[in-house]
């Protein structure tokens, strides 16, 4: 696992924590490790946070919705995205990682297990419906940048894989 | 402002526009489900790296031209992209030729803008690398699979890589701009990204079952504005909206 570093004022936290990606309701954009800083400055809250995929839609509707979120607890905001240091899928928490599970979709991988997977067609995704790692890849790219097609062969449900990215 | 700075930046950006342009035409039309996901999954990363690119060109202009201004209201003459990622989606096979070389040429380039004593270019370089490895294992299994696949698969993937093969020597053309920022440590050298380019499009090629074109006949001109005929018909839907209504947004 990778540290972030983080700047973020404890005070901030229940208020960021109910913002959560549009396109994955269930994970907030705290578990996503998205957000780098928050502190609040001269009365402004200042918030960086780092795009997950370049071209992700999720991340303007982001940024509005960190700004309205603190508008309503009573703060003015600025959002700043930042690219380095770039975002990867080792930033997203163990609860996270468990919100997407539970949501249907299978977390990421490491590294190396993600090639064997995606390169070497491996079964090493569980399937998020029975637990099987019986499982296939069907479309390296899928409903979102983020994620790629998958299908388990024992209980047939196709479902969505996290792709690694670091 | 810095003249070099600035059009350095189109010639990165260009290029990715254009492709992304052309890749996100295939909304819809992809052959299979999947396919089309991917290729405007493909388009939409291109795309993302292309605004990081134009939002710092603006901030280098400093006057009232936004990204936006430059991604769609230059003429025809003022982009800069190579003739490759413009040539038109003749097959499917000619979508995955372009494409892979294109791949193969922006995973090189990426790998050593990250090195960029300019801060803003290596983080983007840092960030769109992660990208396009992905498309890279896209478009080479997809040579893979046509050019190994059957009878009518191969003359087609055949016939496309050496169709576009003219196209691929420019991308190590170095422009005057290009010697200015390689000479400050912020522009990559692209000549010298030529033999290691060639030999991984022909390990792909030869793993295919395809043949390396021999022809030494290329085609230039992208990179100083001139561009093949099929640049006007990208450029009047790239930028039909915002002729036709200034400033709109969605």
């Amino acid at each position: 696992m990778t540290t972030i570093e983080q700047n973020i004022d404890e005070k901030l936290v229940p208020i960021l924590e109910k913002v959560s990606d549009p396109e994955i309701p269930v994970l907030s954009i705290m578990d996503m490790g998205v957000v780098r800083t928050a502190i609040i400055e001269k009365g402004v809250v200042k918030v960086q946070i780092t795009p997950t995929y370049s071209g992700c839609p999720a991340m303007d509707v982001i940024g509005d919705d960190i700004k309205s979120a603190l508008k309503v607890a009573g703060y003015e905001s600025e959002i700043e995205l930042i690219l380095a240091p770039a975002w990867t899928t080792d930033w997203i928490t163990p609860r996270g990682r468990k919100a997407l599970e539970d949501y249907g979709i299978a977390a990421p991988l490491g590294e190396e297990a993600d090639k064997d997977v995606l390169l070497r067609g491996k079964r090493l995704v569980k399937c998020p419906q029975c637990g099987s790692t019986n499982t296939k890849m069907i479309s390296q790219f899928g409903s979102t940048a983020c994620k790629a097609q998958f299908q388990c062969s024992d209980c047939q449900e196709p479902f969505d894989y996290f792709k690694c990215l670091k | 402002m810095n003249q070099n700075l600035y059009q350095y930046i189109l010639g990165i950006a260009d290029n990715s526009l254009i492709l992304g342009q052309r890749m996100g035409a295939l909304t819809g039309h992809g052959p299979s489900l999947e396919t089309d996901i991917a290729c405007t999954n493909i388009s939409l990363d291109l795309f993302g790296q292309v605004r990081s690119y134009y939002q710092y060109a603006a901030k280098i202009a400093g006057d009232k031209r936004t990204e936006d201004d430059i991604a769609m209201l230059r003429p025809e003459r003022e982009y800069v992209n190579v003739l490759l990622v413009e040539q038109p989606d003749t097959d499917f096979a000619y979508t995955m030729a372009r494409q892979f070389l294109f791949d193969i040429y922006h995973f090189l380039f990426l790998t050593e803008l990250q090195k960029s004593k300019d801060l803003t270019l290596s983080a983007i370089a840092n960030k769109s690398i992660k990208e396009v490895s992905y498309h890279q294992r896209f478009s080479s299994d997809w040579i893979k699979r046509l050019g190994d696949g059957t009878e009518e698969s191969h003359k087609r993937m055949q016939t496309a890589i050496d169709d576009l093969w003219r196209y691929t020597d420019e991308l190590f053309h170095q422009t005057e701009a290009d010697k200015a920022m390689v000479a400050e440590g912020i522009g990559v050298d692209v000549t010298t990204l030529k033999d290691t380019y060639y030999e991984k499009v022909a390990e792909v090629l030869e793993a295919s079952t395809l043949e390396v074109p021999e022809s030494k006949y290329f085609q230039k001109g992208g990179k100083q504005g001139v561009h093949t005929e099929h640049m006007g018909y990208i450029l009047a839907e790239l930028q039909y909206m915002q002729r036709a209504y200034p400033n709109m947004e969605w």
